[in-house]
């Protein structure tokens, strides 16, 4: 199903998963999500390791085949065939996803030739200027750190300003001081103009941006709640006691 | 024991069952008359004596392990349409039924080479591009167990499964033609086009039999396997089961 | 810039997207040059462990020329296959790949493109390097040789190209690639070096019209197969 314009302004239900399913033989990573995410919202989804948020995530992205269920992304269903759909979304994994060897502005360059973007000039400069990281876009991205390779990942994931941006764990590895600076750049996206999906295993960074907050727990959501409502002693517990006995 | 989604894997299991029921019996049935007929029915070859008859396994099993690699070939290709692991369980077994087959040419064919002109191996047409084949698949089959979790292994190895078989005719053509570049005397091939109504007949049922047989092995190793993945679940949510107690 | 406005102005073509993935692979192995240096010495060990092994007087040389040469370019082809993915296997960028909205398929070709002029590039090194160290000049012939050795290759990366994306996924890479390459190319192989032989013989290219057929099936096999079942090694 292709997305035309028309979908881009009217779709107001970002996500809507209907007991989604993900298993190969006897494997189940995803056991029946259900999930209605309005457009413009910020969801985080918390979890264990081996929940499947990351497979739920690259099942947004359009990188894995559901087994079962319903999934429609921005109006459209994932898939090979959709490659309008993959125009529009963004992912930021815990992965840099970039070539070491050239540098930044080389990365940015090619992404945006694979994207067929036009004016990829002005793109760039715009996305460089976003993260912070205009002074070095020459240099190679072997010679960055941690916390600069994943401010790059997000000025690659702007490019081409997609409508939904999910985050994959995108903590991992940063010290305190780089998260910081991702929660500021994270609380600026969130401007009404996109959606967006972090997951992470830190509670404390989960609960600071966002404006709707989940828990999965073996491949399925278990709760789901408004951020704001959320007293962070007790979801603690809560969460505790949902995730228990998880491998 | 059903699961939800599982539906296609459900009517596999049916579908192989009664497969599995016909063609064994049958097969073995086709197997003691073939014997019958290679032995005491196909005349015996002026030239080459009773080892020519090793010709008729020879060239059914040939033809047993081309059509293992076509329903693996087949599977190959729905399984990458469809992502539904019962294909992949088929293509699987058909594979492995067709390197058996094909290693059985590749023992017989020295078998019946070394008797008659004194060497294991000739680079005759059949047996070269068996060897290829047999490598091919082999391939295949390694290729499963090294590429990590489950669902990659399939995927690759299906993409292996359909370019492999798409290659035969192309490793046939240049095989021989190659091999007329340098003529051996005698030719291992079957007695050409010009067979004696017995030896045909002879050939035949020993090509059914062989096909009832390849039919029976796929069946059987796709029920294994599947009753694998069925004890890997049952495995799974014991586990589960365990873990929230 | 309306989040709107930008989903329909933007849309890759084929041809760009196949062009950018060449383009990258080009730039990157211009930084590094790690799989040319590689590939051109590996193709001159070739040829001297051919030397000592064989140790082919001239009228040997005549025979084999076209088999030495062959061998030098599958086996440093795919050294240099091998190591076409490490970029992307190094920095999980094969997942950025399969974002994109470029076809698959376009992908496909482009890094097929990329690995066939990183081993045109190595073919026009080793063939001077033969001629020098097994005293066969191959001046006259060269014209002739052109077209076996393009169709060759084209075919040996098609199918190279192909199945390194799988191998540069598995454990044992270093032997899954030989192991899955090398059976499925033999056609081109006994193609290319039928071919190649007939050339440096001097003799007409019409005497080689079947194997030229053959090797463009093959070629053509390989490239549809690719553009086609690329995608699959891509998603999960």
């Amino acid at each position: 199903m292709s997305v035309t314009a028309a979908d881009t302004s009217a779709e107001s239900t970002a996500v809507r998963a209907r007991g989604l399913r993900k298993a190969f033989g006897a494997q189940v990573a995803l056991d029946g999500v259900d999930l209605d995410l309005p457009a413009g919202t910020f969801l985080t989804l918390v979890g264990p390791n081996g929940a499947g948020k990351t497979t739920l995530l690259r099942m947004l992205a359009g990188l894995s085949r559901p087994s079962g269920g319903e999934l429609r992304v921005l109006g459209a269903v994932p898939g090979p065939a959709a490659a309008a759909l993959r125009a529009r979304v963004g992912l930021v994994s815990h992965e840099p996803q970039l070539y070491a060897d050239l540098s930044a502005d080389e990365n940015l360059r090619f992404f945006a030739a694979l994207y067929g973007l036009p004016d990829p000039d002005a793109r760039i400069d715009a996305s460089l200027a976003r993260v912070e990281l205009r002074a070095r876009r020459g240099d190679p991205v072997r010679t960055f750190s941690r916390g600069m390779t994943q401010r790059l990942a997000i000025a690659r994931a702007l490019l081409h300003a997609p409508s939904l941006l999910l985050f994959d764990e995108p903590t991992t590895g940063l010290d305190d001081r780089a998260v910081g600076i991702l929660v500021d750049l994270l609380a600026e996206l969130h401007d009404g103009s996109r959606t967006l999906i972090l997951t992470t295993h830190r509670l404390d960074v989960g609960l600071r941006v966002a404006d709707r907050v989940a828990v999965q727990a073996r491949g399925r959501i278990v709760h789901e709640a408004k951020a704001k409502a959320i007293d962070p002693a007790a979801f603690a517990g809560l969460y505790a006691s949902l995730t228990e006995g998880h491998a | 024991m059903t699961e939800p989604g599982l539906g296609v894997q459900d009517r596999m299991d049916t579908i192989l069952r009664k497969v599995r029921n016909v063609t064994t019996p049958l097969a073995g049935f086709g197997l003691v008359a073939a014997a019958y007929f290679i032995v005491a029915y196909a005349p015996e070859e002026a030239e080459q004596g009773i080892v020519q008859k090793i010709f008729y396994g020879h060239v059914a099993s040939a033809w047993a392990s081309y059509l293992s690699f076509f329903v693996t070939f087949a599977a190959s290709a729905l399984y990458l349409w469809k992502r539904d692991r019962a294909w992949d369980l088929l293509a699987l077994s058909a594979a492995e039924v067709g390197v058996v087959f094909c290693t059985a040419v590749l023992v017989s064919g020295p078998f019946w080479g070394k008797p008659i002109w004194g060497t294991w191996w000739t680079w005759d047409a059949r047996l070269t591009t068996t060897l290829i084949l047999w490598l091919i698949y082999v391939g295949y089959l390694l290729l499963r167990p090294f590429a990590g979790e489950g669902e990659r292994g399939a995927r690759f190895a299906a993409v292996v499964g359909i370019v492999g078989f798409l290659d035969i005719p192309l490793i046939h053509l240049s095989v021989r033609w190659w091999r007329t570049l340098h003529p051996k005397p005698i030719v291992m091939n079957a007695q050409g086009p010009q067979l004696p109504p017995e030896m045909l007949t002879t050939l035949l049922v020993t090509l059914v039999a062989f096909t009832l047989l390849a039919a029976s092995f796929i069946a059987i190793r796709a029920e294994i396997e599947r009753l694998r993945d069925l004890a890997a679940m049952l495995r799974r949510r014991a586990q589960a089961r365990e873990g929230s107690r | 810039m309306s989040v709107a406005a930008e989903g329909r102005a933007a849309r890759v073509t084929f041809g760009g997207a196949m062009l950018a993935v060449m383009r990258k692979d080009l730039a990157l192995e211009w930084r590094t040059r790690e799989i040319f240096s590689a590939t051109v010495v590996f193709a001159a060990l070739v040829l001297l462990t051919i030397n000592f092994s064989f140790d082919p007087g001239q009228r040997a040389v005549e025979q084999m020329a076209s088999g030495i040469l062959w061998v030098a370019f599958v086996f440093a082809g795919m050294l240099g296959l091998g190591r076409s993915f490490v970029a992307e296997r190094e920095n999980a960028c094969l997942d950025a790949l399969a974002l994109s909205p470029a076809d698959p398929g376009a992908i496909f070709v482009g890094k097929a493109a990329a690995n066939l002029i990183f081993l045109a590039v190595t073919e026009a090194i080793v063939l001077p390097l033969f001629a020098v160290l097994f005293n066969f000049p191959l001046g006259r012939a060269f014209p002739g040789l052109v077209l076996p050795l393009a169709l060759g290759s084209v075919g040996f990366v098609g199918a190279g190209t192909l199945f390194a994306a799988i191998s540069t996924q598995t454990r044992m890479r270093e032997v899954m690639l030989p192991l899955l390459l090398l059976p499925v190319s033999i056609p081109v192989l006994i193609a290319s070096v039928r071919i190649t032989g007939t050339a440096l013989a001097g003799r007409a290219v019409s005497e080689s019209l079947p194997w030229i057929g053959l090797l463009v099936l093959c070629d053509a096999l390989f490239l549809v197969a690719g553009t086609l079942l690329f995608g699959h090694l891509l998603e999960d």
